[in-house]
Parts: structure tokens; sequence; C-alpha cells
């Protein structure tokens, strides 16, 4: 081994260092702005969870399979994951060998930046030694893998069917500038290393073509120029990389230790939210997620633009998306890195200045609570129950031939569980509701609090604290009393399609319940697309400014993946649901309480 | 005048030419749709917070366009969407609701 330079110095170094101290500088700034952002008491999670050994070392391990291996991307899209990780993966592997080699080699250079990446321009080594071949075979091989991962990136952004993707996102100006710099990284590299590997050394790629290109080019002047154009393009990518959707590279190694930490969003743009919104790296899964999407002019609400308007502060477009959005989840469950899409709209939607606020100070809940007085379980069935009334009458028809002891507590008058007013970001009125409702429940007396609508049993899980209280949804409630014998079903002949509510399924992660139930009763078949990816149905009430005639064609939709199944009926968990599909189905849909009530018998 | 102890009631005529219909106005701006309310009614009769507080839209919008106070009514909203649920001219008073909130401005 020896170096070429004594100096160790060329200035086609300058590029790069100049966009390396720039992108450091950049994350420094950003890291110390977003600690300044989260509350007092958030920063002093974060800080513990850093030097607490089990997160640290979970945060260690999520980074090297989210950020490098890409294995949720994997489990998703085989192609897609061998494209991310490779290029993730291989390139990390490409700057560990630079320093490897220096460490190696030439330990007094280390200090120099450069000099893992311009390795091979500044020393000249011999292969034929065993730590020079094994190293150079793995700088080309991983080389070789980053490549690899750059032409599928090509291909897919001609062809983004071949991998799945119905639709991609149209990358912005900028976005286009470091796609094509990041492009162009790797041939150069290539380029470089191999007009160089007759002096400094190569392996398996890059000596061939050196030996290829020594045919016809007969000198060693092309050698600068290609090592200068390799350390443009890391610079312009460098230089970009902030203010395009290659900023989640940085931002999602923050995102994992955060999340781990346990914070939550408390401002639509500080803290939190800011490092969610700057890991998107806008992939565009969540455009095809959504169901908004049956229409072309919802395409660009989906919550991968929502980052992008957040990033430039299109305060316009910012109100219009997080307003219009159904907040059924599914962009959420399908991320790949874990952008929290809803509870950034709702961020949103809590920032907004009223003239007006509700106050429900002067109710009073004292004849609501002597109402549901005297019963063990007190069934509440909240409004959207209330606008469905064969589900309540159904579920009442359940309990009383299981003989259970329960009173209806809002049959006549009651108020509404809070979650709607949560989610149009009212929050002050949403806990006067979930106050008063608390004063109600726990005023009743009663000691399991039976619910049959997912909106209310969300909430009533997340937000109240009703101590004493078993919350239940209907369904497990129902596959309770099966089980023990109270309440005797017969299988019918129907065969059921059983619809995933958003509120219970994404939302409090109720799959298998409605199933083993519905199955007692009914045959079941499966949509295409089911649990976690359900099809929301449209009627939603996280919609603020969706119009009747605009949900149309998304309950349509719904609707023709549930036909997929071929069942007879569709069956669902939640009064919203039945109320959305019944208006539009051509097969009967039937509430799961309506449908365990008509194959019961006392 | 002589006293007699009682009166001829107040007469409930409204002068639209008197009226404040600032609000309505705005409201209008803001959603188009109120003018096709046919004041139906179906948003009152499903409303969650109508039997304890009186609480019914078509009111709300017809107290609007007579310049009266809604101020009682509306702070018992809970925003549960049945009322947009029912409609059947398809007004999404929810939202009508919500814009409302933001415009008023408390006597």
């Amino acid at each position: 081994m020896r170096e070429r330079f004594a100096s160790g110095f060329d200035p086609f170094v300058l590029p790069f260092l100049i966009g390396f101290f720039f992108v450091i500088g950049y994350c420094i700034l950003g890291i110390v702005r977003i600690m300044f952002q989260l509350s007092r008491e958030d920063r002093r999670m974060f800080l513990l969870s850093l030097i607490t050994p089990t997160t640290a070392l979970k945060n260690i391990w999520d980074i090297f399979a989210n950020c490098l291996l890409h294995v949720k991307l994997w489990k998703r899209n085989k192609v897609l994951g061998f494209m991310h990780s490779s290029i993730a993966f291989g390139w990390f592997m490409l700057i560990v060998l630079g320093h490897i080699e220096v460490m190696l080699y030439c330990p007094g250079r280390i200090h120099l930046f450069y000099y893992p990446i311009f390795f091979n321009y500044f020393v000249a080594e011999n292969e034929s030694t065993i730590g020079g071949a094994v190293l150079f075979f793995l700088m080309d091989f991983f080389l070789l893998l980053v490549l690899a991962g750059i032409a599928l990136a090509i291909i897919k952004r001609v062809r983004s069917r071949i991998f799945g993707m119905r639709r991609t996102t149209r990358p912005s100006m900028l976005d286009r500038v470091g796609l094509y710099s990041l492009w162009a990284i790797f041939p150069l590299r290539l380029l470089a290393e191999s007009f160089t590997a007759h002096i400094s050394g190569g392996s398996f790629l890059t000596i061939p073509a050196n030996w290829v290109f020594r045919q016809f080019l007969g000198n060693d002047l092309h050698m600068l120029p290609t090592w200068w154009a390799y350390s443009l393009a890391l610079c312009v990518f460098m230089l970009v990389l902030p203010f395009t959707r290659y900023m989640h590279i940085p931002a999602e190694m923050m995102l994992i230790p955060m999340r781990n930490a346990g914070l939550k969003i408390r401002h639509a743009r500080k803290g939190f939210a800011r490092v969610e919104v700057l890991s998107c790296p806008g992939c565009g899964v969540c455009i095809d997620a959504c169901p908004m999407s049956v229409k072309k002019a919802n395409l660009k609400d989906c919550t991968v633009y929502l980052n992008r308007q957040l990033r430039r502060g299109n305060e316009k477009r910012i109100e219009e998306i997080s307003d219009k959005c159904l907040l059924c989840g599914k962009c959420e469950a399908l991320c790949q890195v874990g952008v929290e899409g809803p509870a950034l709209r709702i961020a949103q939607r809590e920032r907004r200045k009223y003239g007006f606020s509700q106050d429900y100070s002067g109710i009073d809940v004292a004849p609501m609570a002597a109402a549901a007085k005297g019963a063990k379980v007190l069934y509440f069935s909240g409004c959207m129950t209330r606008l469905t009334p064969s589900v309540g009458k159904a579920v009442c028809s359940l309990l009383q031939k299981a003989g259970v002891d329960y009173v209806w507590a809002d049959r006549d008058e009651g108020l509404c569980c809070g979650r709607p007013m949560l989610t149009a970001g009212r929050t002050e009125q949403a806990r006067q509701l979930i106050r008063k409702n608390e004063e109600m429940i726990l005023g009743s007396g009663a000691g399991t609090l039976l619910l049959s609508c997912p909106i209310c049993y969300k909430i009533f899980t997340e937000e109240y604290n009703l101590p004493g209280v078993r919350v239940v949804n209907y369904v497990t409630f129902f596959n309770e009393l099966v089980e023990q014998g109270m309440l005797k079903l017969e299988k019918g002949d129907l065969f059921y399609v059983y619809h995933d509510p958003c509120e219970l399924g994404r939302g409090c992660g109720i799959y298998e319940e409605p199933r083993k139930l519905l199955g007692r009763a009914a045959g079941i078949t499966e949509a295409p697309k089911n649990r976690a990816e359900s099809i929301c149905c449209g009627g939603s009430l996280g919609s603020l400014t969706l119009d009747f005639q605009h949900r149309e064609a998304m309950t349509l939709n719904a609707l023709k993946n549930l036909y997929e199944s071929k069942a007879d009926a569709i069956a669902t968990a939640c009064p919203l649901c039945l109320a959305t599909f019944s208006r539009y189905s051509e097969r009967p849909v039937r509430d799961i309480a309506e449908v365990l009530d008509a194959q019961s018998h006392v | 005048m002589i006293d007699f102890g009682f009166g001829l009631s107040r007469s409930s005529a409204v002068r639209l030419d008197e009226v404040d219909l600032s609000l309505y106005k705005r409201l209008e701006e803001l959603e188009p749709q109120v003018r096709t309310c046919i004041g139906c009614g179906s948003c009152s009769a499903t409303c969650t917070a109508g039997p304890w507080s009186g609480m019914s839209i078509r009111k709300v919008i017809l107290n609007l366009q007579r310049g009266r106070d809604i101020e009682k009514m509306l702070s018992n909203c809970m925003l549960c969407g049945k009322c947009t649920m029912v409609c059947p001219r398809g007004i999404n008073t929810r939202h009508l609701i919500l814009s409302l909130c933001r415009i008023y401005e408390k006597k």
C-alpha cells in the first residue's frame, strides 16, 4: 500500500466537503430546534429513553432493520424491498468499508472526512494481498448491489406498475434534482474507480471495466474529471437533500427513537409532528391506500401531499387536506415509516380558532344517570346506533335471550361520546362531554359498559377514566356469552363477508373476534382487501368537508371490494358502516348483532 | 293610555329590512348549500341534543334568516353528524355548524 499524494488532498474533494458539512450542519440545527420544541416532559422522556438499555438496543435494531434493511417493505413488496435495501444497505456498507480501509492502511488520514469516500484515488493498493483482495471484492460487490438498486429505481420511475404500485407521487422540481443526482452518484463512482483501477487496484467489477476502457482510451486524462463529477453529484445530492423527500433518510433515524420513547403529536407543526413530516419518503403508498383516491379530484389529498404541503407551509392546502380526510387510518396502517396521517390532521384541526364554543356545563346528567341505574350491564348505544334502531333492538333482544341484567342508558336521551368533537379538533368540548358521560356512567353504578358502536368504543377505551367499570365492545361481550353457554347460536346457510369498520379494526385492533362470532352464526368469506387494509365505507365522521354526493363513489368502491368475496350478504360491526352501505348496496347489509339475533334461540 | 292590566300580545312579525342578517349572509358565502334547505326538520328529528336542549338545525337556519339569536341552541350541538346523514338535500350540516361557530361573534 502506498499513498499516491503526500498532501492527501486534491481540489475535487471540495464539492463533497461543502455538501457534507452543509447536511451535517443542517441536521444538527434541526435536532436542536426540535428538541427545544418538545415539551419539558417529552424532552425528559425522550432523553431518558436514549440511555435506558432496552429502548436504546431497540432503537439500534429498529434503525438497522427499517432504515437500512427495510424489513417492513420486504414483507410488503419484495422488489421494492430489494430496491430500497440494496441502495441503503449497500451505500452504508460502502461507507463502512471505506472507513475500514482507511483505518487499516492509512490511519493517519482518518480525520479527513473525504478519505474513505475517495480512497481509491488517493491510495494505490495491490489486490494480491489478502486484505486488499477481500476489501476490494467487498467494495465492488456492494457497489454492484447499489447499482442494481439504482437500475430498479430507474425502471420504477418509468413503469411503476411492474412494482405493484398503481399510482406514485409526482416529484417536485427539487425532488427531481435530488433523484437524478442520486442516480448519477453510483455509476460515476464506478467510472471513477474503473479509470483508476490499474493504479489503485480493484476487483471483479472495476478491473475488467478498466481493461475495456483502456482498449480505446489511451491515457489517464479522463481520470480526474470523473472523480470531479462523482464529487459534484454527491455535493448536489447533499445540498438539495434537506429540501427534498430525501430528508427522510436522516429524519427517520430521529423518528424511530422518538416513537420508541412513546412521544405523541402535540402540535401540528412542531416537535414530534415535524419529525414525522420530514420522515415521509414520499413513496406514495398512501395514494393507493386512500379511499378518497377513487376520485381523481382527491388524489392530492393523501397523507404524502399533506406532508409535502406542511413542508412548504401552504396554509390553504393544508387546511383543505386536513378537513377532507375520513380519518380511516389506512395510510397509517400501510405507511412504511409510520407517519400518523390522521393524528397530524386532527392536530391541524385543533389549531383553528372559533368565535363561538359550545358549552355543556349546564347539562344536568342526573336524570340520565337515574334512568341508567339498577343493572349490572349498562348498554350505551351512542348516536349512530340510535340512527339505526335495528341494531339497538337486536342487541337488546340478544341480551334478553342470554338473561343478562342490563339497562339501555341512552334509549330516550343521552349525550354524544365526544369522538366526533375530538376528531373535529375541538378537544376542550370533547373533554366536557367525556366528563359528563363519566359522571352519568359512574352514577349509574353499573360494572360493565357495553358499546355497540366502534366510534364510541375507541374514545371510551382511550380517553375515558372509569374506575371499576369494564368497557367492552359488543362483539367481545357476545363471544363471551356464547362461550359461557348463555347464548345459543345455530349456524345458518347464508354466507357473509365481514367488513372491518375503520374504528374497530385499525382503530382498536379488533379483527378476529367479530369473525369468530359471525362464524358461529353463518358462513364467512373474505374480501380481497380486509382487516388492516379494509376500505372505509365512506360515511366516516372524520371528514368535515366531504359532501354526500362526493362520498358515493367511495362507498361504491368499498362495496365492490366486498362483492368480490361472492358472499350472499355483508355483515359489519358498526352502525355507521351499516347505514352507509345500506344506502347503495345491491346485497343485504346486516349488523353482526342482527345476524346473531336471527340465528339465536332461547 | 289607560292601563287595563292586560294588552295585545306583541307582534311577532319579522321586518326583514330592519333585522340584522349579516350573520346569515356570511354563512351563505361560506356554505352556499344552506340556501337549498327546505326546512323539512329531519335534522331536528334525529338530533341527539334535541330532546334535552331544544337544539334544531332547522330552527337555527330559520332564526338566522330572521336575524334572531341562535346562541343557546348552537351551544348544545355535539357535532355527532346525524343531521348530515339524514338531510334529504345533502347539506353538510355538520360543517355548517363549524362554519357558524367560526364566524360567530358574541354579542
